[in-house]
């Protein structure tokens, strides 16, 4: 109950409660509406990318360059039949998409696009709600996704798709620890849960910031097990394996037709973006950056445009990586993808974790940061050590327990 | 009437359930319609799962039954015939001139070794002899067609194996190579230029800097998809290793052309039993010893650029000549001399009517395509059409390789795998 009670507190905080209210209300419609052109244009821009990339012009008929491409399609998914095999169950087939979305929708809500801004009156941050437990609520949110996925391939009563959702549980599940990690790294520097508060505490100063201010660089190993975990928790190529099109057809969305498939379609990308914002918030500062010297501080454009905008460029920074990523990789294979996930990327997630912490405590305490630096990183190397030579070689058979 | 009753089609019928009655029942075991059953029926915990024949990695029309503990494959069969057009049956009813746009359709990534090898087998019967311009010109173009055939492999493959980009990539050069075809031959596939007695038309102009030109885009494009994946870690994982097979293996099952050769066995008929001028060409046999999936990626790539380097020879060393053999018989008049000659009209007629008398015997003429060994039997009564003409496919046969191959691997093993045979299913089912 204490949690729902933090939550509400944190949507009505003091004022009275018509004015918070339309707040909240105009806050959600905003972020919805946003998510979905994001998704809309991202869509859009991933496939001029690539097809930038691959010596392709792309869509290019709908709209000028093509923009409206994703709408014309998902017009088009709209208005389609939708078929479910007789061996589903109908009930788990119909809900799944929702399962999938609806987690989608909800961690954007946590992550801040821009700074503290006047709205009706009331100062707030321009995030739709400001959970004291932001970053546990992504993790939650990404966990219930795997739900989505694993049903959907569950309840088509097929064969293809149930080896698509078998893959999907292990995967996601697995990278789920990794991921955790690597928001475990950002949280040590920051000391709080709070996304508000974390982005706050990167914000702009000098250019110092850059490597002082932000996560970026004190946390970048953690940065990089986070984005490795969180393109595997999208499935993104190169972990796309659940739907993997070469092997299992569609995957888990084999079944799929009509608006339902739109969803999904909907859902992934709808999380790329999340993920990107959400490396954004917790390492790259979310709406930190410099803002326009040669006017007013208080400017409109100061407080509400250039964070807004720095947050913008950053996320798209990011997901233009991805689309780079799925363009350059072939796909990775089951076995090795669960071997890397459990054999290499958790352990130096904990192994950094462990080495973050040594710094932080220097920090505190006032130790020689060299000679922190030197000792936690043999320690590491050490234990890294002890931990590859657990690890069987290919080929040396391991006695199973049954 | 007891004499229709006999009739045992008729009592067929009798014991058959009525339309109407008919129901589907299920059972406890897996119903899969297949080419035949297993060898025994007891599935236990495995499930058999169907890959095609509509999938987006089986290469056409494919069908591989594949019986699956979770993801890894107990055993596979390859089940064929979805694109049996009966093209050995239609060579019987063409004539020896008509016959080349039937099989140049066998091979559709490499319908020029297809038209060659028919050739090849009805020059035999005709003790043709071909001017050195034509065998030439012939060569080229084979070799020019291996290059497309090898670069469709290279786009298909990195798209099974989840490399999207080097699909596209692979068909970018594969244009440049087929539009240099297009401007020799007038089409991009199914040709139908090389013809008993030569070839169907002379070079055309520039066809010298068109050719080196495509030459020099083609081997830019091998030099970028070795970067791309030769190197690449994730590449590196899903194919070294995987899908090995034996010299042993090979030669048991007749398998031939990059299978054989990535096993350490350096059979090329090119050098083996030398067939046009390749005696006096310069290349080399491309083989690796450890029969993987990777090496035959690797054979495929350098074979590439040892083509690249046998149509360099063939744009430096081309005779001058005629290009097509100067019998009456079986070469058609050229179109200028039927205004003016009765004779040249009369063979014209005859030549497209009812085609040139093979002398009555049988032979066998093989080159190696792209795939393999491609092979001809033909037999001649005498007539202006083959009595029976059989096409050994190399892709039928390396084929069989699949079933050793996937035995214990994964699922994406089995992708990669099948994809790394390079089977072309209208040559398989002919």
């Amino acid at each position: 109950m204490n949690v729902l009670f933090g939550a509400a507190k944190a949507l009505f905080a003091d004022g009275d409660l018509l004015t918070s209210s339309v707040v909240v209300i105009i806050k959600v419609l905003v972020a919805f509406v946003l998510l979905l052109v994001g998704v809309m244009l991202y869509i859009w821009g991933m496939r001029k990318w690539i097809a930038d990339m691959q010596n392709r012009v792309g869509p290019a008929k709908a709209g000028p360059f093509g923009i409206l491409q994703t709408l014309a399609d998902g017009i088009k998914l709209f208005f389609k039949e939708q078929t479910i095999p007789s061996s589903a169950h109908r009930g788990v087939f119909r809900l799944a998409p929702y399962l999938s979305i609806m987690p989608a929708f909800l961690m954007f809500c946590v992550v801040p696009i821009g700074g503290e801004v006047t709205i009706l009156g009331r100062t707030t941050s321009l995030q739709v709600v400001d959970l004291p437990f932001g970053a546990m609520f992504v993790l939650a949110c990404s966990g219930i996704g795997v739900y989505g996925v694993m049903l959907a391939g569950w309840s088509s009563g097929s064969k293809y798709p149930l080896l698509g959702s078998v893959r999907a549980s292990a995967q996601l599940l697995s990278y789920e620890a990794a991921f955790g990690l690597g928001i475990l790294g950002a949280l040590i520097h920051t000391g709080t849960l709070s996304t508000r508060e974390i982005a706050s505490l990167q914000a702009w100063e000098n250019w110092r910031s850059f490597y002082e201010g932000w996560n970026l660089v004190p946390a970048f190993g953690a940065f990089f097990i986070f984005i490795i975990a969180a393109l595997a928790e999208t499935n993104h190529p190169p972990f796309d394996l659940v739907e993997a099109e070469q092997e299992l057809v569609g995957g888990f969305i084999t079944e799929y037709s009509g608006i339902r498939f739109a969803i999904f379609f909907l859902a992934e990308f709808m999380n790329v973006i999340t993920m990107c914002a959400i490396a954004t918030t917790l390492f790259l500062g979310g709406p930190s950056g410099p803002s326009l010297g040669f006017i007013d501080a208080d400017n409109f454009i100061n407080v509400w445009l250039m964070p807004i905008f720095w947050f913008m460029i950053k996320t798209i920074a990011l997901t233009y990586g991805t689309v780079w990523l799925r363009a350059a990789t072939p796909r990775m294979r089951y076995d090795k993808l669960m071997a890397f996930c459990w054999k290499y990327l958790i352990e130096a997630a904990i192994l950094w974790i462990m080495f973050e912490i040594a710094l932080e405590l220097a920090k505190k305490n006032g130790w020689n940061r060299y000679t922190t630096v030197g000792l936690a990183a043999t320690a590491c190397l050490v234990l890294y050590g002890v931990l590859m030579l657990c690890v069987p070689k290919p080929g040396e058979t391991v006695e199973e327990f049954r | 009437m007891s004499e229709l009753l006999n009739d045992p089609e008729t009592q067929r019928l009798q014991y058959q359930t009525a339309e109407s009655q008919q129901e589907l029942r299920g059972s406890s075991k897996e119903i899969v319609m297949t080419g035949a059953p297993w060898p025994d029926d007891d599935l236990g915990d495995t499930m058999i799962i169907n890959m095609g024949p509509q999938h987006p990695s089986t290469h056409g029309v494919l069908r591989i039954m594949m019986e699956l503990d979770s993801e890894e494959v107990v055993r596979a069969k390859a089940v064929i015939g979805y694109l049996h057009t009966g093209m050995e049956k239609t060579g019987e009813e063409l004539t020896f001139v008509q016959g080349c746009t039937n099989v140049t359709r066998m091979d559709y990534a490499s319908p020029l070794s297809n038209e060659l090898v028919y050739c090849l087998a009805a020059e035999q019967l005709l003790s043709l002899e071909i001017p050195e311009r034509a065998t030439w010109i012939r060569m080229m173009l084979v070799e020019l067609n291996r290059i497309t055939s090898h670069l469709l492999f290279q786009a298909t493959n990195g798209m099974d194996l989840g490399a999207v980009s080097m699909m596209l990539y692979g068909w970018r050069e594969r244009e440049e190579a087929l539009r240099l075809l297009e401007i020799i031959t007038g089409l991009r596939m199914n040709h139908n230029f090389i013809r008993v007695g030569g070839v169907a038309a002379d070079l055309p102009d520039n066809w010298q800097a068109e050719t080196l030109a495509t030459l020099d885009k083609v081997a830019v494009g091998v030099d970028s998809y070795d970067t791309l994946l030769s190197g690449n870690p994730i590449w590196r994982e899903r194919t070294v290793g995987v899908g090995t097979i034996t010299t042993e293996e090979c030669l048991a099952h007749s398998i031939t052309g990059p299978v054989l050769r990535s096993t350490g066995f350096a059979w090329d008929l090119r050098k083996a039993q030398p067939y046009l001028a390749y005696e006096d060409i310069d290349f080399d046999i491309i083989y690796t010893d450890n029969g993987d999936v990777f090496d035959r990626y690797q054979i495929r790539l350098e074979e590439i650029r040892e083509s690249i380097k046998i149509v360099k020879q063939c744009v430096a060393k081309m005779p001058k000549g005629d290009y097509r053999s100067q019998d009456r018989k079986v070469t058609p008049p050229p179109r200028a001399r039927i205004d003016e000659s009765m004779e040249a009209l009369i063979h014209h007629f005859k030549l497209f009517t009812e085609g040139f008398k093979v002398p009555a015997g049988e032979t066998y003429a093989q080159v190696e395509s792209p795939r393999g060994e491609i092979g001809c039997y033909m037999v001649s009564d005498g007539g202006a059409k083959p009595v029976r003409m059989h096409i050994r496919g190399p892709s039928f046969y390396n084929l069989q390789a699949m079933g050793p191959m996937v035995k214990n691997a994964l699922v994406a093993d089995a992708v990669a795998i099948v994809s790394s045979i390079d089977p072309i299913m209208g040559e398989v089912d002919r």
